[in-house]
């Protein structure tokens, strides 16, 4: 029955759908953006948005396509911060890209170790034990001075500034090429573990573990699998969120609030879509500053600068809950070429048949 | 369909279960059940709701542990079965309201199904290296081949909780069997259908048993085609055998009819 020909259609991950061109004209756009924008907005939005994305993708590839929820995600930029920073102090001839893969590896396996609980718990409970970590890595790299190099403010910045084989990327296009080259690499990555069997079984557990185990979809290895590739691009994203953007780090850089931010960005974004991590970034970093915007034009003047912010953020607030009940599968179905499949929000209460 | 070929007189064994018991906080599901499926037959079990059926089911694969017994699967004895493990060694399962995983397209539900023929790692699948690639290749062809037995071809990139029932329900089954499974383990896989519906699904598993060989066990409701579509009839009431042979044996039998028409039987010990 294996003679049953099939259609000739090229490997689809190398397809040329409007989809991926579409994405090679943002590709071109994102190239020649540093050369349009002012340094300013390449420095302060486009980057912390590159970055904002990649660390929602991580997050997305464990909570959006495995279906394992995290509050973890900033324990897991801190580590790749903190390794790439120890890396370059330490081994200050290895060079930047390769310490920056040994960061990864090394949040990927702490990833995994804080992954072992999810083959036994899962929901809420999963969240404390990936909370755990949050603390627990906050606690560590303060606790011992080793890790921040006993510098008097507690802070990690590289000792040689920005540089990439003797190349000083310590200026704002460096550092913006340096974070879309990362980006854009991990990202194609990820699409292709997503399309394959990687993907697919992460997607089974996530739609229905006891049958995804019935057919031989090996669980524990799968959902290991899925924290250790989320912590390794989390653990990249956080070496370019102290290093390219920021420039000096500390643990404050990565607390809880940052593990909301990303829980947040891919919420709103879409679970279990690439595309969904830029569009929730792009959200979070664009709609406060829209707002900024808006109120420094209709209200500038008229009420305390105090006042404003905090009416912004509670209006900001309010925009995402709103937006969430209109649209609880988030932007990326809303945006999407073809109608997404529905996929259980795993923060919602309501439960299909089981 | 005429499939009156009854089970041969030396049959091969594939399944055993021997004195399997299981109880749910003191309440027993199955008491010391046990029966035997020979190669290439298919062997319905039938029984009112909450015999124990889908329960056997999920001892059979490992879903639930059994409080005693032994199940011998190809000649191999299991005091218990993990799921990968009987995934792995072939037992392939359909479940009782479809379990598909919704979010995924249907040629990719199918292709899941082949994850223990998975070679290539996920560092290879990250970087499409060639032995990913010749994996996705070669599950994507077999997956096809097994859609167009049931005539999904059409539908292989739709996303699969957009479909009917009855469609989900094929794909339920071709998920099943593409890992080419040496037992198939159907639980209800008519319910819920109208009567074209039921012919169809009940002609495609006719199909796989005759023209692959494949050994089915199937928990079905409907009598007329259970007796038409099955070699082996085992009954069961309140977890135990009432009855065990060849549908015409078993249609008159006054146990088999009196637990389906309710007649009180003196018998039942409490």
């Amino acid at each position: 029955m294996s003679d049953v020909e099939a259609p000739a259609v090229l490997d689809p991950a190398i397809r040329f759908t409007p989809r991926v061109l579409l994405a090679a004209a943002g590709l071109a756009l994102l190239t020649a953006a540093p050369f349009l924008a002012s340094e300013y907005w390449i420095n302060a939005i486009v980057v912390p948005f590159l970055i904002l994305s990649l660390a929602g993708l991580g997050l997305n590839l464990l909570t959006g396509y495995a279906g394992q929820m995290s509050l973890g995600a900033g324990a897991f930029m801190m580590v790749g911060a903190y390794a790439t920073f120890a890396f370059q102090l330490r081994v200050p001839e290895l060079p930047l890209p390769l310490a920056l893969i040994l960061a990864g590896v090394i949040a990927g396996a702490t990833g995994l170790v804080f992954g072992i609980p999810s083959t036994r718990i899962k929901g809420f409970y999963l969240i404390v034990s990936t909370l755990a970590a949050q603390f627990f890595f906050e606690w560590l790299f303060l606790k011992f001075p080793w890790f921040y190099n006993g510098n008097s403010s507690a802070t990690i910045s590289l000792p040689g500034g920005l540089s990439i084989f003797g190349i000083s990327a310590e200026n704002p296009h460096g550092r913006y090429f340096l974070t879309l080259a990362t980006v854009a690499l991990l990202t194609i990555l990820s699409f292709n573990l997503v399309r394959g069997q990687t993907g697919r079984n992460w997607m089974a557990i996530r739609d229905m573990d006891t049958a995804a185990a019935v057919i031989g979809v090996p669980i524990v290895r799968s959902k290991l699998e899925a924290f250790a590739v989320s912590s390794f691009i989390l653990g990249i994203a956080g070496a370019l969120w102290a290093f390219a953007y920021l420039g000096s780090a500390s643990v404050q850089s990565f607390g809880l609030t940052r593990s909301y931010q990303i829980l947040f960005i891919i919420i709103i974004g879409g679970l279990g879509t690439i595309r969904g991590a830029f569009y929730g970034a792009f959200f979070v970093s664009l709609l406060p500053l829209a707002l900024d915007w808006l109120f420094q034009h209709l209200l500038g003047g008229q009420i305390d600068a105090g006042l404003l912010q905090n009416i912004q953020k509670a209006i900001f607030g309010l925009l995402i809950i709103g937006f969430l009940i209109r649209e609880p599968e988030g932007l990326a179905r809303l945006i999407g070429w073809k109608a997404a499949a529905p996929i259980r929000n795993p923060f919602s209460r309501s439960r299909t048949r089981r | 369909m005429t499939l009156e070929a009854p089970t041969p007189q030396q049959p091969d064994l594939v399944l055993e279960v021997s004195g399997v018991s299981l109880s749910f906080n003191g309440v027993k599901a199955i008491s010391d059940l046990s029966f035997k499926v020979a190669q290439g037959e298919i062997c319905a079990l039938i029984g009112p709701n909450g015999a124990g059926k889908s329960s056997l089911l999920n001892i059979l694969n490992g879903v639930y542990v059994p409080d005693q017994g032994e199940i011998v699967f190809a000649g191999e004895h299991f005091r218990r079965m993990h799921p990968l493990e009987a995934a792995r060694r072939g037992i392939g399962r359909g479940f009782q309201n479809n379990a598909l995983f919704r979010g995924m397209s249907v040629i990719d539900n199918v292709i899941a199904g082949l994850s223990r023929r998975q070679t290539a790692s996920l560092v290879e699948e990250a970087l499409l290296l060639p032995r990913a690639r010749r994996q996705e290749r070669a599950f994507r062809d077999r997956a096809r081949a097994v859609l167009a037995l049931f005539g999904l071809e059409a539908v292989a990139e739709t996303t699969v909780s957009s479909l009917p029932y009855g469609v989900q329900k094929k794909v339920e089954i071709a998920r099943a069997i593409v890992a080419e499974p040496k037992l198939l383990l159907l639980d209800e896989p008519l319910a819920g259908m109208n009567a074209g519906e039921k012919q169809e699904i009940a002609a495609a598993i006719a199909r796989l048993n005759r023209d692959l060989g494949l050994t089915i066990v199937l928990i079905e409701h409907d009598i007329g085609i259970v007796l038409k579509l099955a070699h082996h009839v085992v009954v069961l009431d309140y977890g135990r055998k009432l009855a065990d042979g060849a549908p015409d044996t078993i249609r008159d039998n006054p146990d088999v009819i009196a637990a389906y028409l309710g007649k009180q039987t003196s018998e039942r010990a409490a």
